[in-house]
């Protein structure tokens, strides 16, 4: 029997003066991870956007469980979006949407 | 008990204050609770001062470094008689395999840093963590170069990283990972830090160490030698004259 896939939600800031929309934001992510761990290693990451608020430059992804590390690695390795400096932090990690929230909430 | 984390190397332009209060006031909020930036070797009590203060404020706790570049090991030793007892750490910039070698046998050495990310001017080989694992210094990386660098020089920079981390580790030299970081926007969280660790093959559990235990350790034992009833190693003074029943 196939196991059940494991997720993890990962809260993000992005810090950085200008904006950005959620396309050019997760090309960055997805350019970082691929030139870090190939097309494989990517592959393997299971990356989706689920919210992105341009405003507050708050964004959630999902990832593998397995990848949460390789993907903090990649978001820690953005140094510019559309060749602007930004850094991108991770705010908060979960395992279901609905704690993140309850989190991101605590913390904010 | 909540983890603590540190980063021994913020590396601000001292002369703009501004950009040093910023960049303090980013590690307390990415979650560090103790900073190190490097001295200048002139007025170094004045600018320790000025640090501290803005640390006391961010509510982070302040570590004094000096960040040594001599030219010959002679020099080294001069420096290091001079300024051991002035500041809690010392790091030893490594720009030749002589000052590297001598650095990693002096007891007094806290930080072996080797800032080119040419492989061949990286001088921390089976030899130098020998010398290393008998002293009590430290390798640091830092992350800054990572995050950088990009293509080829990239993938040569993780290579030699990973080679190093592997020999630190065969010969139980302890690694501290830190920024290195010149602006607000090449800092990093303590696990995003270690995340980027884990690009050169460090697990888990020691990545972590590399934020927080090792660095702590290197300054909490510091403060003990640099304390006035400190003796000799495991040998502290706790009552004095008429104290003494």
């Amino acid at each position: 029997m196939k196991a059940k896939v494991r997720r993890r939600y990962l809260a993000l800031k992005i810090d950085s003066s200008e904006k950005f929309d959620s396309k050019e934001f997760m090309e960055a992510v997805w350019n970082t991870l691929l030139r870090l761990f190939g097309e494989y290693g990517a592959s393997k990451a299971g990356l989706t956007l689920i919210d992105y608020d341009v405003e507050k430059g708050l964004a959630v992804i999902r990832a593998a469980h397995t990848e949460v590390e390789k993907v903090r690695a990649a978001i820690a390795s953005i140094t510019e979006i559309n060749a602007k400096p930004v850094a991108v932090h991770v705010l908060t990690i979960s395992g279901t949407l609905k704690t993140l929230r309850r989190k991101l909430r605590t913390t904010a | 008990m909540k983890r603590r984390f540190a980063d021994l190397h913020l590396q601000p332009n001292l002369d703009n204050l501004e950009q040093t209060r910023a960049m303090i006031m980013k590690a307390s909020k990415l979650g560090y609770s103790l900073v190190a930036v490097p001295l200048p070797t002139v007025s170094t009590e004045n600018f320790a001062q000025k640090l501290r203060a803005t640390c006391h404020e961010a509510k982070v706790d302040f570590a004094s470094r000096l960040d040594l570049k001599p030219k010959t090991a002679k020099e080294l030793l001069h420096q290091l008689r001079r300024f051991r007892r002035k500041v809690e750490i010392i790091a030893v910039i490594c720009d030749s395999k002589a000052v590297a070698r001598q650095a990693a046998k002096d007891h007094r050495v806290d930080i072996l840093n080797f800032p080119t990310v040419d492989p061949r001017r990286r001088f921390f080989d089976k030899a130098e963590a020998e010398l290393a694992s008998n002293s009590l210094a430290a390798l640091e990386i830092d992350v800054k170069p990572l995050i950088t660098l990009k293509g080829p020089a990239k993938i040569r920079f993780i290579s030699t990283l990973r080679r190093e981390a592997a020999i630190a580790k065969d010969f139980h030299v302890p690694i501290v990972v830190s920024s290195g970081a010149t602006s607000e926007l090449f800092m990093r969280k303590p696990l995003e830090m270690a995340a980027l660790a884990s690009l050169f093959d460090l697990d888990k559990p020691t990545a972590l160490n590399a934020v927080s235990k090792t660095p702590l350790t290197i300054v909490k034992r510091n403060r003990e030698k640099l304390s006035p009833n400190f003796i000799a190693p495991g040998i502290r003074l706790v009552r004095k004259g008429s104290d003494c029943p």
